[in-house]
């Protein structure tokens, strides 16, 4: 029902419907409005010409601009490299020793060993770098340390990584497997005197007999461990792969070592760097010792 | 002027002829017949237009009280905006010295003696609710007061108007120009009024940036060309925007974009002020000459045209409220002016509220204007708006310059350590809200035992409690390591924040404290 009229207040024509006695006024539209609208499909135009727009086959037009957004994210990223130019080059001449004196470029290194560590080292150690006792993947936010937890110590780690085949100054060592060694009554013996070392069991002279013989030349004679050869401490309360008695004595009869690639022949010694400060920084981190006595310490940092 | 049966019409000021019907610059018919009269019966041919030409308001020059007052409100918010980023405020050596400065880059709003932080934006939002009451309380109160003399694009559709006046001449001159076929001498005239109003637009745009830096180093840095392409970029949009804004389309922006005039209009009502011509009095309009021949027939309203004359907005008053008038009233001095001239009292058009217009032509007296002013609606509205205003005073008075947050590392939640203690880590972030830098101290309360240590402090001075210096005006995060002894439960706890100075203010903030076992 179109009755189209003139409104006799304003002079103005209705649309032509009525809705319970209510019209609509027919105002028109001012002329600018038109122009406006010209304008954008004007710009619509501009764009097309300009920009990527019209899609064909393969792929859309691309504008005389030459852009996309894949070149967008290029500059970008070409931009924040540019951005932490300053730093790397910071980072690339300072001894890692003398890190933790410049409190702003360690945190600058922590912060980029954080993004390093979520891509090259989550993968074994976990997105909390607290490792696996099921698989023996050691936690880096405690304070044990199988190879040394000070700054030059774990970036030698990574460098030139743990048990790798074929390379000279990579961190090795091997554990004997006692297969068919000890007898049931000697093993429980054994296992008996290693966790009395942290006060979990009482000791008894043939555990503690088995364990000067076989086991105090790496582990120590009070199972302190050591760092040289990467020998775990027996008298804490930290368990590379589980404090069980069923654990320990598998460990003894099936030693599993673990394996760290070295990170020297596959990232750069600034981003070795940062990861070390990270991991440094993750709670466990311990301070240098020699320092203080040599300030010019050096440390190689080649694979 | 271009009239509907394609005669141009020069409509003289003080002189237009009668009859002439006169609408307003929104609804006028531009073509398609005269316009339709109440007693006419409905048409069979109707005008079919689309789009509307608009029509192009040259406003007499007026003089009289509310020009004046306008005058004024133009000076006084022409110098607010101009001059506030030059006032210098002293905060120390650690904050900016602008008074006013909305610092978007380190995330910090100064306002003299008030500085809000990006999480107490509640303020922001306290003061636009504030603004959008206030605009209602001045609506019910004083009607349109704010479109008439506050509004920005107000003012400087007013400023360039009288660009157009300097440059051009008066209304008819203007009207005459406008008319004139282009050449030399009008081409001449339309490029110096539109230098001026590029200039006029450059400032406005220009000071606005001054308000997001420190004006002066800016302002150096503008010029010589070392100011951060933000500024140009924005200095250029608000140079357009005004220039296309308050240049040309001007009223179109009161009738047709601002979302305002129509809030207003249900707003609104018959105890509001609002600019009225008094049809009562008036009606029928008649000339001098016809009023002196037939007193009794014609009313006051002689019919000259100088209040549409001098509209800003080129609408009739005469039509009766409507959503073209901004009510600035210099149609209540162009009128009181014609009837001081003509011997008759001042006041055909006028403030007044609608109901007072019905007491008036029932010959009763007005109502005081006190009680236009305080009525229940007005006075609720500003009761609420100034409770709004005393909350937020009072929460600025009480809030505290010490603040802290704690969130637990979850990945892993605890630690065990090679002692058999077992490790939380906890990212803390100490919020220094004054301008100097204070010493903190960070306790460890209700999880006996507990030492803490952070990232910059070593294990070897690990304590109860730790103290941290936190930059002015500045959030500190500190890594924080909290050990127990083997065997203790996990449960919650709180770290608690107390500057060490006179004002010792304090916070505290919950934390969970996860331990082996824990569920």
């Amino acid at each position: 029902m179109v009755n189209k009229r003139i409104d006799e207040a304003t002079g103005t024509e209705t649309v032509g419907h009525e809705w319970d006695g209510i019209e609509e006024l027919d105002t028109p539209m001012p002329r600018w409005w038109l122009w406006i609208f010209y304008a954008t499909i004007a710009w619509s135009v501009v764009y097309v010409v300009l920009y990527p727009a019209w899609p064909m086959v393969e792929k859309a037009t691309g504008g005389v601009l030459g852009w996309s957004s894949r070149g967008q994210l290029a500059e970008e990223m070409s931009a924040a490299e540019l951005a932490q130019a300053g730093v790397r080059e910071r980072l690339s001449r300072i001894p890692i020793e003398r890190l933790p004196d410049d409190s702003a470029l360690m945190a600058q290194a922590v912060a980029g060993g954080a993004a390093a560590f979520k891509v090259n080292c989550v993968q074994c150690h976990g997105s909390g770098a607290a490792g696996s006792q099921t698989l023996g993947y050691p936690n880096l936010n405690d304070d044990a340390w199988l190879w040394g937890g000070d700054l030059r110590a774990i970036e030698y780690t990574l460098v030139h990584g743990i048990r790798q085949a074929g390379h000279e100054q990579t961190r090795t060592s091997l554990m004997p497997a006692f297969t068919g060694v000890f007898a049931p009554e000697q093993m429980d013996a054994l296992v008996d005197h290693v966790l009395s070392l942290s006060g979990k069991a009482e000791s008894g002279p043939v555990g503690a007999q088995i364990f000067a013989d076989n086991c105090a030349l790496c582990h120590g004679p009070q199972g302190g461990g050591s760092r040289e050869i990467g020998a775990p401490r027996l008298n804490d309360a930290i368990w590379l792969r589980g404090g069980s008695r069923e654990a320990i004595a598998r460990q003894v009869v099936d030693p599993k070592m673990g394996m760290m690639p070295r990170w020297g022949e596959r990232l750069d010694p600034v981003t070795i760097k940062m990861l070390a400060a990270y991991v440094h920084s993750l709670g466990g981190g311990e301070d240098f010792l020699e320092v203080a006595e040599n300030p010019a310490v050096q440390v190689d940092e080649t694979p | 002027m271009k009239h509907r049966d394609g005669k141009n019409v020069l409509k003289e000021d003080g002189v237009a002829k009668t009859g002439d019907p006169v609408s307003s610059a929104v609804a006028e018919p531009e073509a398609g017949g005269e316009r339709h009269e109440p007693h006419e019966p409905p048409r069979e041919h109707l005008p079919s237009k689309l789009f509307e030409k608009s029509k192009q308001v040259h406003n007499k020059r007026i003089d009289g009280r509310f020009r004046r007052f306008k005058w004024a409100m133009m000076l006084v918010t022409l110098a607010i905006y101009y001059v506030t980023p030059w006032i210098r405020w002293d905060r120390g050596p650690y904050a900016p010295d602008q008074a006013v400065l909305i610092d978007l880059a380190n995330r910090r709003f100064y306002m003299f003696g008030i500085e809000i932080w990006p999480h107490e934006f509640y303020f922001i939002a306290g003061l636009l609710i504030m603004a959008g009451l206030g605009l209602f309380l001045v609506t019910s109160a004083v009607g349109r007061a704010w479109c008439g003399y506050a509004c920005p694009q107000t003012v400087w559709t007013d400023l360039f108007q009288h660009v157009d006046r300097l440059v051009d001449g008066d209304r008819n001159a203007r009207i005459r120009l406008d008319a004139a076929p282009w050449g030399p001498k009008k081409a001449a005239k339309r490029g110096f009024k539109w230098s001026l109003y590029l200039a006029i637009s450059f400032v406005t745009g220009g000071a606005w940036i001054l308000y997001f830096a420190d004006a002066p180093t800016l302002f150096g840095n503008f010029f010589a060309g070392e100011a951060p392409p933000v500024a140009y970029i924005t200095v250029a949009i608000l140079t357009f925007t005004t220039f296309a804004l308050g240049g040309f389309m001007r009223e179109q922006v009161c009738i047709y974009m601002c979302p305002w005039p129509r809030i207003q209009t249900a707003m609104l009502d018959e105890k509001s002020l609002v600019v009225t011509y008094k049809d009562w009095r008036g009606e029928p309009r008649g000339s001098v000459k016809k009023a002196q021949k037939d007193p009794e027939h014609f009313g006051d309203c002689i019919d000259c045209n100088l209040c549409v004359a001098v509209c800003p907005t080129g609408i009739d008053i005469r039509e009766g409220p409507q959503i073209g008038c901004i009510t600035c009233a210099l149609c209540i001095d162009a009128c009181d002016k014609v009837m001081a001239d003509i011997g008759r009292p001042r006041g055909l058009i006028d403030y007044a509220t609608l109901d007072d217009c019905e007491r008036e032509a029932r010959g009763e007296e007005p109502r005081p204007i006190w009680k236009t002013l305080l009525r229940p609606r007005t006075i609720a509205y500003f009761l609420i708006w100034g409770s709004i205003g005393l909350a937020l005073l009072f929460a600025l008075g009480v809030r505290s310059h010490t603040e802290l947050t704690a969130s637990p590392d979850r990945n892993p939640p605890f630690m065990l350590m090679s002692d058999g203690s077992v490790r939380n880590s906890y990212t803390l972030r100490l919020r220094n809200m004054e301008s100097r830098p204070r010493d903190m101290e960070i306790a460890v309360e209700g999880l006996p035992g507990a030492l803490m240590w952070s990232d910059t402090i070593r294990r070897d001075d690990a304590a109860a409690s730790q103290t941290v210096t936190v930059a002015a005006d500045q959030i500190e995060t500190v890594r924080a390591y909290v050990v127990v002894p083997e065997g203790t439960p996990a449960q919650d706890f709180a770290f608690r924040v107390t500057s060490l100075d006179e004002q010792r203010e304090t916070d505290t903030a919950e934390a969970r404290f996860s331990a082996p076992g824990d569920e």
